[in-house]
């Protein structure tokens, strides 16, 4: 074999990888990303029913509803508009009715949003990130409580993050 | 007193690591070689300095020193001892106190080291080891310093964080750091190679044990990390692709490539550009990660500006680090002399593939871990990608790697042929392939992947057995069939061939753990004291509810029977629900019964007002398995690691000529 046709077969391995790692990249990115929003911008969007996306803002107050085996129902305000939510599980330790909360799963036909994941802060003084943004951008939050460091505790069916902040 | 001095050791530790990084560079212009040892005595002094000021902070957390504002911010009086030792790290200037530790602690081993790096290659590491602490004892000094006072200091501390108040804090940081932050001297050795302008197997040869001894901790690290993620937060999940978690995935990834590829340097002499610049692309993702972990921009872009010196100065140091590197890479490495070319079918030929399909994998690591935060940084637009993306990436590039691992084993070095590594592994291939019909004819109807993986983590363990099998049988005339022989040869073969195999056959129990879990199942219901709970094939019974009190928490605690469908009782598990009142925070402690290799988990929700209690019970089939194989794997890295070869480093070459540093050495 000669010098030049080892060259070629490894710069075709290369590109063949390279290539597939691309592939696999774009086919992923088009399919599995979620988008964040919140309760005013699904009210404005008009979002199709069935699209995965995360919800954010505050567990509105007096929303909070425990049903047979373990179902919640709670109302998610952005304090313009509000979102029913519907989630079946444990629901994480710092879950109070007035502060803030990130849920993920899709919205139903009629509007009512049933979430497989729910996030809540694991600080005391810690408010989920994009729903203190969210937030600011209607005007209704301050700087201030937002200490930075922590990230939100999920309780879930599938599982996503975790909160080991401080490794 | 104490924490005054410490504060001035830090600072001691600063000068020291300057010293470090001009004497190489003033020896390389004076030829004078006591100026070398001075870098070597240098990394030795920074060493103690930055142990003596570690050794304060924790002095001021054990003693519960409430002038200290980060022993107020981080312990408690009631906290347990263990808690406030590991305390001193489980907040950013105490653990980046740890980060500067480990890094001193690494370079003062390279150069107590003194018989396996050649004089002059140890003095330029050590010079470059000596920039990185000067830059990070820099970075805690100005913008998180550990040893700032409170007047007046208050009577009791904010407490850590629930959260960290566990062994694992213990354990998992230490370990994380050694693998993270040993990826350094990598990098400092291929710095100053590039700046020697001379690369050969010596250097190989030299970097391999730093490599190993860093990945090995790192992969234990990463275990501890995970499963500690699995029972702290009572979700039951094992691996959340979280950007936290890439962040020590994607080192580890690059550092087994480099791995692999000082191999193919260290025999063959070829791969040497691409060794270098792996060795700086592992630390330099070492480096992203400590950013993305500490800067705060994981939780938030926006982190900047609740402190802005902090992010903008790990901002600085990555650029300094990785755009140096890469500039002095693309500078120097032309200069270096190019190994050859080899025939694609061999085992350099293989490990060239397990490196491509590595880094590939790092790659979409890396992309899924940043795209969200450079999206947001352009567009505003919010996203996540999650567990989905990367399954439909990393896996399938995973997958291909995996199948090559045996064959690369058996393949012979130059020229290799595919028909006979084939016929060697065919006893592998086929029982691969029966375990893997078997468990999808036994479990019909249930998940495909799963005996897809099981089928291939089979495949890999009996790769690594054949491995050791015909190496001891030999080859050629000196092939035996004599069992006796066989064994003999066998407790024989190096330790390294031992710890390869180990290690691949750990990779092959990881790889069962992780497809055994398709076969996991979760149940969730309100129960009341004698009501069942029934996930696989067991059923918990909710005995009673019960208050306890701990040092510093209050809890109520679940106590669940476990007993399989027929009714035999398998064991009891205990589960609560933590009420801290110095943060007013609760937490859920899971608990667990370990069957065989396999667990049974139960986590606690909310107390209702009737008496009922949420509670979720896991079946988790072999799921210790995957972190039993990560241990596997580090122990094969550990036992390469006492290879009689590791410790011959330099070869006889340096030994002719020892007057430097033998001449320096009773002087000191």
């Amino acid at each position: 074999m000669t010098r030049k046709s080892r060259r070629l077969i490894l710069i075709a391995a290369c590109g063949s990888v390279l290539a597939l790692a691309v592939g696999l990249i774009l086919f992923a990115m088009s399919g599995s990303i979620v988008f964040f929003r919140s309760p005013s911008d699904i009210a404005q969007q008009g979002i199709a029913p069935g699209t995965r996306l995360r919800l954010g803002g505050l567990v509105k107050d007096g929303s909070l509803r425990r049903g047979p085996d373990q179902t919640v129902d709670f109302a998610v305000t952005d304090t313009n508009a509000t979102v029913e939510v519907q989630y079946k599980g444990l629901l994480p330790d710092l879950f109070r009715e007035g502060q803030g909360v990130v849920a993920e799963g899709m919205l139903e036909p009629g509007g009512r949003f049933r979430a497989d994941t729910v996030l809540a802060k694991h600080d005391e003084s810690y408010m989920p990130r994009e729903v203190a943004d969210a937030l600011k951008a209607q005007g209704r939050w301050q700087e201030g409580g937002d200490k930075g460091g922590p990230k939100p505790v999920t309780a879930s069916n599938g599982g996503t993050l975790g909160p080991r902040s401080e490794r | 007193m104490i924490v005054e001095t410490g504060h001035f050791a830090l600072a001691l530790a600063l000068a020291i690591s300057l010293v470090q990084m001009v004497m190489p560079v003033w020896a390389a212009r004076s030829g004078d070689p006591a100026l070398r040892q001075a870098a070597s005595q240098a990394a030795l002094g920074a060493f103690a300095c930055v142990l003596f000021a570690f050794a304060a902070l924790t002095w001021a957390h054990v003693t519960s020193d409430f002038s200290v504002q980060n022993v107020v911010e981080n312990s408690h009086t009631q906290k347990p001892l263990i808690y406030k030792v590991s305390g001193v790290w489980g907040n950013h200037e105490g653990s980046m106190l740890l980060w500067v530790l480990i890094l001193t602690l690494f370079g003062a081993c390279v150069a107590a080291a003194k018989n396996s790096v050649p004089p002059r290659l140890r003095a330029n590491t050590l010079g470059v080891q000596g920039l990185i602490t000067f830059v990070f004892v820099l970075f805690i000094i100005t913008t998180s310093n550990p040893f700032s006072r409170v007047v007046p200091a208050p009577l009791e501390g904010n407490d850590l964080n629930p959260l960290l108040q566990d062994v694992g804090l213990a354990i998992h940081p230490p370990l994380l750091y050694i693998g993270y932050v040993g990826f350094s001297i990598s990098f400092a050795f291929a710095v100053a190679a590039l700046i020697d302008g001379r690369i050969d197997a010596v250097w190989a040869r030299a970097v391999r044990p730093w490599t190993l001894a860093a990945w090995s901790f790192l992969t234990l690290g990463i275990a501890m990390g995970s499963y500690w993620a699995y029972y702290e937060l009572g979700w039951g999940g094992w691996w959340f692709w979280d950007p936290v978690e890439n962040a020590s995935l994607m080192p580890w990834i690059a550092g087994t490539a480099l791995l692999h590829s000082t191999v193919v340097m260290e025999k063959r002499d070829a791969l040497k550009v691409w060794t270098v610049l792996l060795a700086i692309l592992t630390f330099s993702l070492s480096l992203i990660g400590t950013f993305l972990v500490r800067s705060g921009v994981i939780t938030s872009v926006h982190s900047f500006a609740t402190d802005p010196t902090r992010g903008v100065f790990i901002l600085a140091i990555l650029v300094l680090f990785i755009g140096g590197s890469l500039t002095l890479f693309a500078w120097r490495a032309p200069l270096l002399r190019q190994g050859g070319l080899f025939a694609p079918i061999s085992r350099e030929g293989a490990l060239v593939l397990n490196n491509l399909f590595l880094v590939a994998a790092c790659a979409t690591v890396l992309v899924g871990t940043l795209y969200p935060l450079l999206l947001e940084m352009l567009t505003g637009e919010k996203i996540t990608v999650g567990p989905p993306f990367f399954n439909a990436t990393f896996i399938p590039l995973a997958i291909p790697l995996l199948l090559i691992v045996p064959f690369g084993q058996a393949l012979a070095w130059k020229r290799g042929d595919v028909l006979a590594a084939s016929q060697r592994l065919f006893a592998a291939l086929a029982v691969a392939l029966v375990v893997g019909f078997a468990v999808l004819a036994l479990t019909w109807g249930g998940p495909v992947m799963a005996p897809v993986g099981i089928g291939l983590g089979a495949y890999l363990l009996i790769g690594s057995a054949l491995e050791i099998v015909s190496r001891a049988r030999g080859f050629g005339s000196g092939r035996t069939r004599d069992l006796g022989q066989i064994g003999r040869r066998a407790i024989g073969l190096p330790r390294s061939a031992w710890g390869t195999a180990l290690a691949h056959a750990g990779v092959g129990v990881v790889v069962i753990g992780i497809a055994a879990q398709g076969w996991a199942t979760e149940g969730l219901a309100t129960l009341k004291p004698g009501q069942n709970l029934t996930s696989g094939p067991y059923t918990a019974t909710l005995d009673r509810v019960a208050p306890r009190a701990g040092p510093n928490y209050e809890e109520a605690a679940a106590f669940l029977t476990i007993r399989t469908r027929a009714g035999d009782e398998v064991g009891q598990v205990e589960t609560g629900k933590r009420f801290y009142p110095s943060r007013k925070m609760s937490v859920t402690e899971s608990g667990l019964l370990t069957i065989g290799a396999s667990q049974v988990y139960a986590s606690l929700g909310e107390i209702g007002q009737d008496g009922g209690i949420g509670v979720r019970l896991y079946y988790k089939p072999l799921v210790l398995m995957i972190w039993l194989g990560a241990v596997v794997m580090a122990l094969g890295g550990g036992l390469s690691l006492t290879d009689r070869r590791m410790r011959v480093g330099v070869p006889a070459k340096a030994r002719v000529r020892p007057m430097p540093s033998a001449a320096a050495v009773p002087a000191e």
